[in-house]
């Protein structure tokens, strides 16, 4: 069975003047999953989230958000969903705890409810010693963590995050990782923007790739890998001085091989499982003492120079701005 | 880690039922927003210096030191007819707290953040407003306290004492667009406080708040005596008893200071207003 779709994008376009940041964008994230939207700098994530979160009217196009519409009925959507913006836009000179009051007395929570849900998130994105010290004083994990306590005081069933991870260090990015898991554990329908391909292939079921404001390739991580050709059978051998033999033996089952000295390494493109049993009883009866046989699939990295010619952590236009930066995508 | 069953902290939310979202007034968000903002004064108490320090040290330095060069006709001398002039100089200053905490917050993506809430937009706006006017209102009391001190009184009615301070925080309100006007539009603070003091200095002294005009040349004493500051200073004076004798060939609006006072706060807020509304929404909405 299917499930609905907690957020749905039907067309979306958006124009600034001249520019056109988002041409035509669809996709559809079913309740309960995970969608990650994958593209370099300047692609239009930004902007595509801002549409869904009602920030900004699109052009054309309209979307749905726990199925209410964007464009007609945006205050609906606004109470059905929590955004984590680019940076995180906490209140500096305000407590952790002050923060969670602030958007959940906006919200018209019950008091009450927003003291018991303040413990209770500030206990879990572990912030509880420091919720009563002004986050100014916090790291960036903290504040990203914070940001997303926010974002969740009125418990959400959507939640739209944008680089939620961009600046952070690989520990606090792994942290982050974990609380969005539980989340989605819990029910929570989730759509994240990154440019970091790791990111996408951990968390999300199912990805969208846009480059240009355009959609241009769509599926889950495993199905994208797939899409960008063959996986590759690695022969990794023991001796360095095999390695001549281990090529004789292996040419006349594949279509070529690669010989990587340094690394001991035969790779040649790989013609499913069954090949590769093949291939691994040949050596089995063979003198050559292995250290690994296996297949190598192309990483999300792979996948997205093979569908954009560029990597995705390079910049696609020419501003000098660093990659891991917190990005500049179309803040307007 | 635990599991989820032996330790009830780590799976926290799933405790927490999904809330009741009561739909709130505008009245309400604002004013959650607004004790967002005196928080912030709390944190950072020298954010009142603007309305503390600053018009004090003003008061002291021309009530003593150029003071004694300016000679006026009202019965207790310039220090009663400096104050109207000084509290009007604070109040259009109102202009420029507004600013500065505005361009703060849509540069920080605060109001990015608000606006993905389900209130109504306007209380960004709003919830400013009522946390600059009490901004305001600390600055009067203070002007009037060191007033008293060196010797300014009101010479008149509980009534038209009323009604001075009235009509500055009217003024207030009307300055507190031009902040909005100018937070949406300026990219930083740097950017404000340089249009801000760049406008607002020539604007509040080239008037009658802290020396009489007639002394003026023709076509300066012109300009000052159409200022509206000076028609605000002018109606504070006469409304609290600090006012000298016209002088000779004063402009229109010094004879009837306290409509065209009225006049000026709505003309200013029925044409900057719509203008600020118009530049927060394109900044925010694009």
């Amino acid at each position: 069975m299917t499930r609905a779709a907690a957020i749905e994008a039907d067309g979306l376009v958006k124009h600034f003047g001249e520019t056109v940041a988002v041409d035509g964008v669809s996709f559809s994230v079913p309740e309960g999953s995970v969608l990650g939207l994958l593209g370099p700098n300047g692609a239009g994530k930004t902007t595509t989230v801002r549409m869904m979160t009602t920030l900004t009217r699109p052009t054309a196009g309209t979307g749905r958000v726990a199925g209410h519409d964007i464009v007609a009925d945006p205050a609906a959507v606004r109470r059905s969903m929590g955004l984590t913006g680019q940076a995180a836009t906490v209140d500096e000179l305000l407590t952790g705890r002050e923060n969670l009051r602030l958007i959940g007395r906006l919200y018209g929570l019950d008091p009450g409810y927003i003291k018991r849900a303040s413990d209770e998130l500030l206990e879990r994105f572990s912030l509880a010693d420091a919720g009563d010290r002004t986050a100014k004083t916090y790291s960036g994990g903290m504040r990203r963590r914070l940001d997303l306590a926010v974002s969740l005081i009125a418990t959400p069933p959507v939640l739209f995050l944008d680089e939620p991870t961009t600046g952070l260090d690989p520990r606090s990015r792994v942290e982050l990782w974990e609380v969005l898991r539980e989340l989605v554990a819990d029910g929570t329908t989730l759509l994240l923007t990154t440019q970091y391909l790791e990111e996408a292939d951990q968390l999300a079921d199912n990805i969208v790739v846009i480059d240009r404001g355009t959609v241009i390739a769509e599926g889950t991580p495993l199905q994208l890998k797939d899409q960008s050709g063959a996986a590759a059978l690695v022969v990794t051998v023991s001796h360095a001085a095999d390695l001549a033999a281990a090529e004789e033996l292996l040419r006349p089952y594949v279509r070529e091989v690669h010989v990587d000295a340094g690394a001991r390494q035969l790779t040649a493109p790989a013609e499913g499982l069954g090949h590769m049993t093949r291939v691994a009883g040949l050596f089995d009866q063979s003198e050559i003492v292995l250290d690994d046989i296996g297949l190598k699939r192309p990483s999300l990295d792979d996948v997205f120079l093979h569908l954009t010619g560029h990597r995705a952590e390079e910049r696609t236009d020419d501003t000098d701005e660093t990659a891991g930066e917190p990005a500049g995508e179309m803040t307007r | 880690m635990t599991s989820p069953t032996t330790d009830p902290t780590t799976h926290a939310t799933s405790t927490l039922e999904r809330p009741e979202i009561r739909t709130t007034g505008l009245l309400t968000q604002s004013w959650a927003i607004a004790r967002r903002n005196f928080l912030h004064i709390r944190r950072m108490p020298e954010m009142l210096m603007d309305v503390t320090i600053q018009p004090v040290m003003f008061v002291l330095l021309f009530a003593y030191v150029f003071g004694s060069s300016i000679d006026v006709a009202t019965p207790a001398g310039y220090r009663a007819f400096l104050l109207a002039g000084i509290m009007a100089q604070t109040v259009a200053f109102a202009s420029f707290i507004v600013a500065v905490g505005l361009t703060a917050d849509l540069d920080k993506g605060i109001v990015d953040r608000m606006r993905s809430l389900p209130i109504n937009p306007a209380a960004v706006l709003v919830g400013r407003s009522i946390s600059s006017l009490a901004h305001s209102s600390i600055g009067l009391v203070v002007m009037s306290l060191t007033g008293l001190v060196i010797g300014w009184r009101i010479h008149t009615n509980v009534f038209e004492a009323a009604l001075g301070y009235l009509l500055l925080l009217g003024w207030g309100f009307a300055m507190i667009w031009v902040g909005i006007w100018v937070g949406s539009a300026m990219r930083s603070v740097e950017a404000v406080n340089g249009v801000m003091f760049a406008t607002m200095f020539p604007i509040t002294f080239l008037a009658n708040t802290f020396a009489p005009t007639d002394r003026m040349p023709t076509f300066l004493r012109f300009v000052a005596e159409w200022n509206p500051i000076s028609s605000l200073t002018q109606a504070v004076r006469e409304l609290w008893g600090n006012d000298q004798p016209l002088a000779e060939g004063a402009a229109f609006p010094m004879h009837h200071p306290i409509p065209f006072t009225i006049g000026w706060i709505i003309l200013i807020t029925a044409v900057v207003a719509p203008l600020a509304i118009r530049t927060f929404r394109a900044r925010t909405a694009d």
